[in-house]
């Protein structure tokens, strides 16, 4: 940071001996020229920064900030896919009607239980698999990419397999469940057997990812602490219970935060887990989540004004459980 | 390490004219901004040159489609290049309708992104008569288009009420029954086309009561129909007034025609006449392929979905025989977007594809019942024979139940509400719910769908 040019070009202004050279045009202007450079470099340090971020903010502006708010302003209207500047101002009717629509509180139910069914034992598994993985393995750098893999996969693409996986008829799973006399599953047809397994799906595919977010975090446990839990005689499962957990407690949270925020917008496993039904999630709308009837509204049956109103509910609803994190998390935070 | 180095704005004491800096940042974020902008309406510009491009100073016709209409597979595109040696095609197809339909109407909506032709399915149509006719060329004046071509009730479904004629039929799938010999024989039913038909000709709880007798005797296993919602769909599709009356008013919940429907169809899934599958499930491919029902309500294009999925042995025991009230599943009509490039051009091709000639060549390929009437005295219609049925003359069958299709009242939501009642309605029924219930589940879902 020393060599900021506008700091470092200051000496060179005055020379080596203070006090003003003898006055003469010549070096008058070009004083003048030198503190024109000057304020131009000044300037360029000073809003640069600014230009280079600028990308991101526009890009955000445009298909983020802009979109939101241009569907709060729909979500107060009647709007038609097939005329969508058609409006016609309805007020809050369109999230009035929410309070009796039994189809959003249905998906409401089902974002619940599929993000409870699919985060809690994907959370368990990444922390058992990265306590695992944080001791000395042979070749644990292709277990951590491999870790990874699903999660590089295309939701589209593992969605589709499983689908074959789920198969009732010729599906593996209802073949293997089938040789310990299980009858078969219609995974489709029902409901707690569809919820199952588009949460399998979400969890295969997530488990991973906080698999590592939980190791890199272990690794960041100081050695000492476990030295000194193993003079104390700890065990290996209570130096896992009394230094890593209370060690992790941020990261945990902030898994908690982001898989929260990822179930609440579970959309394209659902949607592509019966490819008949497709956006009413089953045939009686088993496991219609809310991104999939937000969907539904606007793009089915093109009501583009009450599909605003679901994704600005949708928006507070998530708000309401970030601010019941940040409570959790300050209790937290006080009492350790 | 984080808080250690200061962020560089925050390490400088001063300087600058502020006006001078805002002005900058301003025009910063104008000039990026402007690029953005300018990137994102390029995309429109984007398909057009391609339609408009083509080496060698050709014309490129750009078509889009959904499923698989197979002008392409008829080779009808290359006997056109062949013909206009300055015209050079191209095709963009979706998969599915429900994709295509959505993005269709957005890019209408937006005159952007568009195609020089686009495909309407006819569960579509009337909702873009209604409200996307302004953007769409009048065919019914193109060079080579002759009205009397086409059945009557086709060239009704895509002209507005103006008499602009926006969409040209490309098929139609007249109704039919096909049922399983085998089976039939085995239950004590005749099996000749001609008893069969007489046995439920102009009724359709006829038919049910045909099922009731198949019952009796059934082969194991089997069940008379295949599904309660394709039961429902023939016996709606053959009624003239359904979810519309002639004002455009939804009129579906107290139309005496589509509560008797629905009822009858739910008289049979509750005694176990159909089976209780959703159509175009696995599942119900599955029963295809088992032989698990002695009869469906077919379109043509139904008889080249079974062979799909039988099994070989299948080939042969089907028949198809005239049902109780002839009526329409299914089609498509092209349309010419007038912000095309091309639409001169387009128009030209759309009425060369839609003529009696070529339809009847994408019946030949493609099984793709022709809509125009001329083609029905053709000798590749009147011959026409499929793999399933044997012998039967399946072309003259088909041909005489298109003529017999009445002038229905199509409306905008038709396929929301056709929809409802079969997979949230008569299904239900099928797997253990009162008729009742079931009603109620399905008008509840439909007026939530509706309901704007």
């Amino acid at each position: 940071m020393a060599t900021r040019h506008d700091t470092a070009a200051l000496p060179v202004k005055g020379g080596a001996a203070p006090g003003r050279p003898p006055a003469g045009s010549s070096a008058d202007k070009d004083e003048r020229r030198r503190a024109k450079l000057s304020r131009r470099w000044q300037r360029d340090a000073r809003w640069s920064p600014y230009a280079f971020v600028s990308p991101f903010f526009l890009l955000f502006a445009a298909f983020g900030l802009f979109p939101l708010l241009y569907t709060g302003w729909a979500s107060l209207h009647q709007v038609e896919l097939t005329a969508p500047t058609d409006m016609n101002w309805v007020g809050l009717r369109n999230y009035t009607r929410i309070f009796d629509d039994d189809f959003f509180w249905n998906a409401a139910q089902n974002t619940l239980t599929i993000g409870i069914i699919s985060t809690v034992p994907q959370l368990m598994m990444a922390m058992g698999i990265a306590h695992i993985l944080n001791y000395k393995l042979r070749g644990s750098t292709f277990y951590r990419v491999a870790m990874l893999a699903p999660y590089a996969t295309s939701i589209a693409a593992a969605t589709l397999v499983f689908v074959l996986l789920y198969g009732r008829d010729y599906g593996m799973i209802n073949w293997a469940l089938d040789f310990v006399g299980v009858d078969p599953i219609a995974w489709q047809d029902d409901k707690w057997a569809g919820q199952f397994a588009v949460s399998t799906i979400i969890i295969w595919r997530w488990t991973g990812y906080n698999a590592l977010i939980y190791l890199a975090a272990m690794q960041a446990i100081p050695q000492d602490l476990y030295e000194s839990a193993a003079l104390d005689g700890a065990s290996r499962w209570k130096q896992f219970i009394h230094v890593t957990l209370p060690s992790l407690r941020p990261t945990i949270l902030f898994t908690v935060v982001v898989s929260t925020i990822g179930a609440s917008q579970v959309f394209g496993e659902p949607l592509l887990f019966d490819p008949n039904k497709s956006a009413s999630g089953g045939g009686e709308h088993q496991f219609q989540t809310l991104g999939l009837y937000l969907y539904e509204q606007g793009w089915v049956n093109q009501h583009l004004g009450r599909a605003s109103a679901i994704a600005w509910t949708m928006f507070a609803i998530l708000i309401v459980i970030g601010i019941i994190n940040h409570v959790i998390s300050r209790r937290l935070r006080a009492s350790s | 390490m984080r808080a250690r180095t200061l962020p560089l704005s925050r390490q400088r004491s001063g300087g600058g004219k502020p006006i001078a800096r805002k002005a900058l940042a301003i025009a910063a974020v104008v000039s990026l901004g402007t690029g953005l902008l300018a990137g994102c309406a390029d995309d429109g510009g984007d398909d057009s040159d391609s339609s408009s491009g083509g080496g060698e100073g050709k014309t490129t016709i750009t078509l889009g489609l959904f499923g698989t209409m197979g002008f392409k597979e008829a080779g009808l595109y290359d006997e056109y290049e062949k013909l206009n040696p300055d015209i050079n095609i191209e095709e963009n197809v979706v998969e599915r309708n429900e994709n295509y339909y959505p993005a269709l109407l957005n890019h209408l909506t937006t005159n952007s992104g568009l195609q020089d032709v686009q495909a309407v399915e006819v569960g579509n149509i009337a909702e873009i008569v209604a409200t996307q006719s302004a953007k769409l060329e009048d065919l019914s004046k193109a060079s080579g288009v002759n009205k009397a071509d086409w059945l009557e009730w086709k060239w009704q479904q895509a002209t507005t009420k103006d008499g602009q004629t926006i969409g040209l039929g490309t098929d139609i799938g007249p109704m039919a029954i096909c049922y399983r010999k085998d089976l039939f024989e085995k239950a004590g039913l005749p099996t000749d086309r001609e008893e069969v038909a007489k046995l439920w000709a102009g009724d359709w709880a006829k038919l049910v009561e045909v099922g009731e007798q198949y019952k009796k005797k059934a082969p194991k296993g089997t069940t008379f129909m295949d599904s309660p919602g394709g039961l429902l769909n023939a016996i709606l599709s053959s009624e003239e007034e359904r979810f519309y009356d002639a004002d455009g008013e939804v009129i579906y919940k107290t139309n005496p025609a589509v509560k008797n429907a629905f009822d009858l169809a739910a008289k049979a899934a509750e005694d176990g006449l159909v089976g209780a599958q959703t159509q175009f499930q696995p599942a119900w491919d599955q029963t295809i392929a088992n032989n698990k029902f002695a009869a469906i309500s077919c379109p043509p294009w139904m008889l080249g979905y079974i062979k799909g999925k039988s099994q070989p042995d299948a080939a042969g025991k089907w028949d198809v025989a005239v049902p109780p009230k002839a009526g329409n599943w299914g089609g498509s009509f092209l349309t010419v977007p007038k912000s095309g490039k091309n639409v001169e051009e387009a128009k030209k091709l759309v009425a060369w594809l839609t003529a009696p000639e070529q339809q009847v060549k994408l019946f030949e390929v493609q099984g793709s019942f022709p809509s125009a009437q001329a083609a029905y005295e053709d000798k590749a219609v009147t011959g026409a024979k499929n793999d399933m049925t044997g012998d039967a003359p399946i072309g003259q069958i088909f041909a005489e139940a298109a003529k017999q299709i009445p002038v229905q009242i199509i409306g905008p939501k038709d396929q929301i509400i056709g929809q409802g009642l079969g997979d949230n309605g008569v299904i239900l029924v099928a797997k253990g719910k009162s008729p009742k219930e079931a009603w109620e589940t399905a008008t509840k879902t439909i007026d939530n769908n509706l309901d704007k």
